[in-house]
């Protein structure tokens, strides 16, 4: 499986990406710069890492979601490519426009970087195989602006399509998100963009495991494929 | 020529900051604010003469960058 990691100016999580990447697929991803308008050739996966990107000026992900490499990841996207937005990734796909719904402040207004419980809302994507549906994991947030609003029929169009990815486990929302939802995936499931950060708990000594299914996950989905 | 947008959160879409905003006013005393919503002005100084062609360019700047209308509204003034 080959993977890129997309680098904007403020990203911080490109390394960390890059590591959970190469330990679960045995490849070293390639760490594509955002000024460069194409993407190697022969890609499987491309990851938009968290940080903070272009300073989150004007809103989180809005200039990166400009920048030229974005509109080869929109095109990759569209002839099926896998892509995984975490964090400032998340918000750098909404603001391109491939996932739907907004990313707005946190409704405490507080940056809020923690361990949050999260339920697998559902197991069918190439992200989420590798966690039973319903399952309980728990893996860390770090942000100021990750509550998700979406119009009444975008939600409810996630709902029945099962596109809800993750959900914050009840009581556990950080950020006021609707329907405590905390990653979503595109109508054709290859696209996840998810606030929490998986890569962050991807080995024993960063304080959990329970990121690495995902990434285990991807690399056996797109290594059958 | 100069244009001027000001973007604002849509009616239905709530405003945290706005809120917060309401509370610091009334710990000053000021008293019956019931509602605050904040926004963001940004000022363009463009090379255009034509003040509606100016206009048309700046809404389309609206749509592809400067509000994101899934929960913003934007108000163009050319100067």
């Amino acid at each position: 499986m080959k993977s890129a990691v997309i680098v904007f100016p403020g990203s911080n999580c490109d390394r960390d990406m890059a590591v959970a990447l190469e330990r679960a697929t045995g490849r070293r991803p390639a760490m594509v710069w955002h000024k460069d308008a194409a993407l190697p050739p022969g890609l499987d996966l491309v990851a938009l890492p968290g940080g903070f990107s272009f300073g989150d000026y004007l809103r989180c992900g809005a200039i990166a979601a400009r920048s030229p490499i974005m509109r080869a990841v929109a095109d990759f996207a569209a002839r099926g490519g896998h892509v995984l937005g975490v964090c400032n990734g998340f918000q750098v796909l909404i603001e391109a426009g491939l996932l739907p719904g907004a990313l707005m402040r946190n409704a405490g207004l507080k940056f809020v970087c923690r361990d949050v419980a999260l339920n697998v809302v559902t197991a069918d994507s190439p992200f989420t195989r590798g966690y039973e549906a319903g399952a309980r994991i728990v893996i860390p947030v770090a942000h100021h602006d990750g509550c998700y609003v979406a119009p009444p029929e975008t939600l409810a169009r996630l709902r029945d399509e099962d596109r809800i990815a993750f959900a914050y486990a009840p009581g556990d929302n950080p950020n006021g998100s609707a329907e405590d939802i905390a990653g979503i995936l595109s109508a054709n499931r290859r696209t996840l963009g998810m606030m929490p950060h998986p890569e962050r708990a991807n080995d024993p000594l960063l304080g959990g495991t329970d990121g690495a299914a995902l990434f285990e996950g991807l690399a056996g989905a797109l290594m059958d494929a | 020529m100069r244009a001027r947008v000001h973007i604002t959160l849509k009616s239905g879409v709530l405003d945290p900051q706005g809120e917060a905003i309401r509370h610091a006013l009334g710990a000053l005393g000021f008293d019956g604010v019931e509602r605050v919503r904040q926004g963001k002005v940004i000022e363009l100084e463009l090379a255009d003469a034509d003040p509606e062609a100016a206009r048309a360019r700046v809404r389309e700047m609206c749509e592809k960058l400067l509000a994101n209308t899934v929960i913003e509204n934007y108000q163009i003034e050319i100067l």
